[in-house]
């Protein structure tokens, strides 16, 4: 059958490396994200590896009208219809300190852009009756601390969101998982301090594509995440609160 | 752009830089980033042994995130990719339909970008010469932040001194390559045993293989001087097929500098060469494996410890081969450092830019782990590799002295005078530039 996956976000380098390994497995490839010139590079990449066709598309979480052009490709597409969602921004705290106004963008980028677009797809991939949605959310919206709780509470939302779209397109065959990746080596990562077990885009988009084939609901990439986060939950919260981390 | 402080080592982990690197991930970055900066200096995957990718002179800009294939032509294997692509992923992904680069180094590692600033050469350049003769264009981003094609045709002189020119003229965006039709994804490969240099020398003459290479027994004295294997490879009668990631290990710890002690590469050696029967072999082997035998460790260079070590690598004319790599082994086997690694290659005649490498004759390359002896030993041999007309390889070195290599590369002024004109600033600079007076201006 043939098999699309629409990669949102397509400019990050997990997308990236996400978007070469569906296509030299077979996918057509539909790439969305802001900066047009950079993904028509990717397009070409993915169909010399092997994608029967590839497109890229504007796309900007925070112009819903951007989201048409996507919904129309994507109508167009035989078979089985796949989204994965990369998108997010994550300005700096001190920066949102200085201007809230910051905030709306931040949310719009992580949480109610991704989720517009997932919630307009949500009927064809209902209809197919089949296919996966992958969200990509962050370790970072499992709970709320100093450093960066606008970001966190934007991907907490996006959690939320996935979940629910879960239990509701799970009932017609498409299944949702949710990722939590910890540190990745991308450009968001590059230079900043205190990165440690930074995992490679490479090895993210294998977890992703395993998390696909084995059906699970959430994953934290690299695994050992999930035990660092269960440890970071259960901080009693009158200590967490003096926690600087 | 964000820039990360680093510290990093050349292959060898005897060289270092401590400085700020960018990783740019799209082409809408890279004029920013060089006009912005003094001095910056193109890395790739840093697999050069010396200071070649050593920024000690300004910043660094990492082009391993700009590794897409832009464009190919199946009819005539012809292949444009951003220049951070590395070759065994090439290979990876044409091979199993029917294309490879044309030229390989001994780990796909390398990116394109690399391969060509070091023009470098693989266990074919007796027929095939070198990765720069089949690259048919490039991009330069040069010091002014404009972007140009260049090539044989456009801006040659530019062209020569990019090729081999490590880095000195400009960020290499992307390239077009000639690649080669690549019949199967199996080598037939021959090993004989062979009993010492002369005889290695002769059975390179006689051989009629696309693909050769010789490895040596640095330990072995007098009359078994210069025995080792010759390895002679073809392509298989087998048909392609999906070639698998090679599975890699890596090395969980630095070891102790013993673990290429004396002893133990005199136990390695003696176990590596009787690996191949007295008689020879001939056995069928994956193509990756075949040239890039080092990639399944894939940080094998901290076998050799915290201290690291040096490669030599020099080319000697053909009719100083025979004395001149016998004085080069002496010099080794007397220095009473054990080299584990040592390897003998014919050479033709292909090069493609001023400061490439390659000449016509025999190249040898051996590892020496970091010692006290060692620079007296690194020197020995570079005045040896002089005295036969011999040349030192820019990618391996970390040693030589700046006066050595502006004899033992003749068309060097015509290098300078290129990168003078092109980047009358000296914005790209690396640490190798600057000790051993590239540019001919200090």
């Amino acid at each position: 059958m043939n098999r699309t996956w629409i990669i949102v976000g397509a400019t990050s380098s997990m997308a990236r490396a996400f978007a070469r390994k569906v296509a030299e497995d077979g996918c057509h490839v539909l790439l969305a994200g802001r900066d047009l010139a950079d993904m028509k590079r990717t397009k070409k990449d993915c169909e010399l590896r092997g994608a029967p066709s590839a497109y890229a598309v504007m796309f900007d979480a925070r112009k819903p009208g951007t989201f048409d052009e996507i919904c129309v490709k994507a109508a167009v597409q035989d078979g089985e219809i796949n989204v994965a969602v990369f998108v997010g921004s994550m300005p700096e705290q001190s920066a949102i300190d200085t201007d809230p106004t910051l905030i709306d963008g931040t949310i719009q980028d992580s949480f109610t852009g991704p989720a517009q677009l997932l919630h307009r797809l949500a009927p064809l991939m209902e209809e197919r009756g089949c296919g996966t949605v992958i969200g990509v959310g962050s370790v970072a919206g499992d709970r709320g601390r100093l450093s960066n709780y606008v970001y966190g509470s934007a991907k907490a939302g996006f959690h939320t969101y996935l979940a629910g779209l879960r239990n509701r397109l799970g009932r017609s065959g498409v299944h949702v998982v949710t990722v939590k990746p910890g540190f990745v080596d991308t450009a968001m990562t590059w230079g900043i301090e205190g990165m440690f077990l930074v995992a490679a885009p490479e090895s993210v988009a294998d977890d992703l594509l395993k998390a696909v084939k084995k059906k699970r609901n959430t994953i934290y990439t690299p695994w050992f995440w999930r035990y660092i986060m269960l440890i970071i939950c259960h901080v009693p919260e009158f200590i967490f609160k003096k926690l600087k981390i | 752009m964000r820039w990360n402080q680093i510290k990093y080592a050349g292959w060898g982990n005897v060289l270092t830089a401590d400085t700020q690197v960018a990783r740019p991930e799209r082409h809408s970055a890279l004029e920013e980033l060089i006009t912005d900066c003094d001095h910056i200096l193109p890395i790739g995957s840093q697999r050069s042994y010396g200071d070649a990718a050593i920024a000690t002179e300004g910043k660094g800009l990492k082009t391993e995130r700009m590794d897409r294939l832009l464009d190919f032509d199946p009819d005539t294997g012809t292949l444009e990719v951003e220049a951070g692509i590395k070759l065994g992923e090439i290979l990876r992904l044409f091979a199993p339909r029917g294309w490879k680069p044309a030229v390989v180094p001994g780990t796909g590692m390398t990116t394109v970008g690399g391969a060509i600033a070091n023009d470098v050469h693989g266990k074919n350049h007796h027929i095939d010469g070198s990765f720069g003769q089949h690259v048919e264009s490039l991009v330069l981003l040069t010091a002014d932040g404009n972007a140009r094609r260049i090539s044989r045709k456009k801006e040659a002189g530019l062209f020569k001194a990019t090729i081999g020119g490590v880095g000195q003229t400009g960020l290499i965006t992307s390239a077009i390559l000639k690649l080669h039709p690549c019949p199967s994804t199996t080598m037939s490969v021959s090993e004989n045993r062979i009993a010492n240099l002369s005889d290695f020398v002769d059975a390179f003459e006689a051989s009629t293989a696309p693909y050769q290479v010789g490895w040596i027994d640095t330990l072995a004295k007098g009359g078994d001087l210069g025995r080792g294997i010759l390895e002679e490879a073809e392509f298989s009668a087998q048909p392609a097929a999906t070639i698998m990631n090679q599975k890699t290990k890596s090395i969980p710890m630095t070891p102790p500098g013993f673990a290429v002690s004396g002893p133990i590469v005199k136990i390695f050696n003696a176990l590596y060469l009787r690996r191949v029967p007295v008689d020879g072999r001939t056995v069928d082997r994956p193509i990756n494996e075949f040239f890039f035998p080092l990639d399944k460790i894939s940080d094998w260079n901290r076998l050799y410890g915290k201290k690291g070590f040096y490669q030599f690598q020099c080319v000697l004319p053909m009719e100083r081969a025979k004395d001149g790599l016998s004085d080069l082994l002496e010099i080794v086997s007397d220095g009473g450092i054990a080299s584990p690694l040592a390897v003998l290659k014919k050479m033709g005649e292909g090069r493609a830019g001023y400061l490439s490498f390659p000449m016509e004759g025999y190249t040898l390359a051996i590892d020496l782990p970091n010692r006290a002896q060692t620079p007296a030993i690194l020197s020995d041999l570079a005045e040896v590799t002089e005295r036969h007309q011999g040349r030192i390889y820019l990618a391996k070195d970390g040693a030589i002295s700046s006066d050595a290599i502006a004899r033992m590369y003749p068309e060097i002024g015509k290098f300078r005078e290129q990168v003078n004109k092109v980047d009358p600033g000296h914005k790209f600079i690396s640490a190798m530039a600057k000790r051993l007076n590239l540019r001919g201006q200090s």
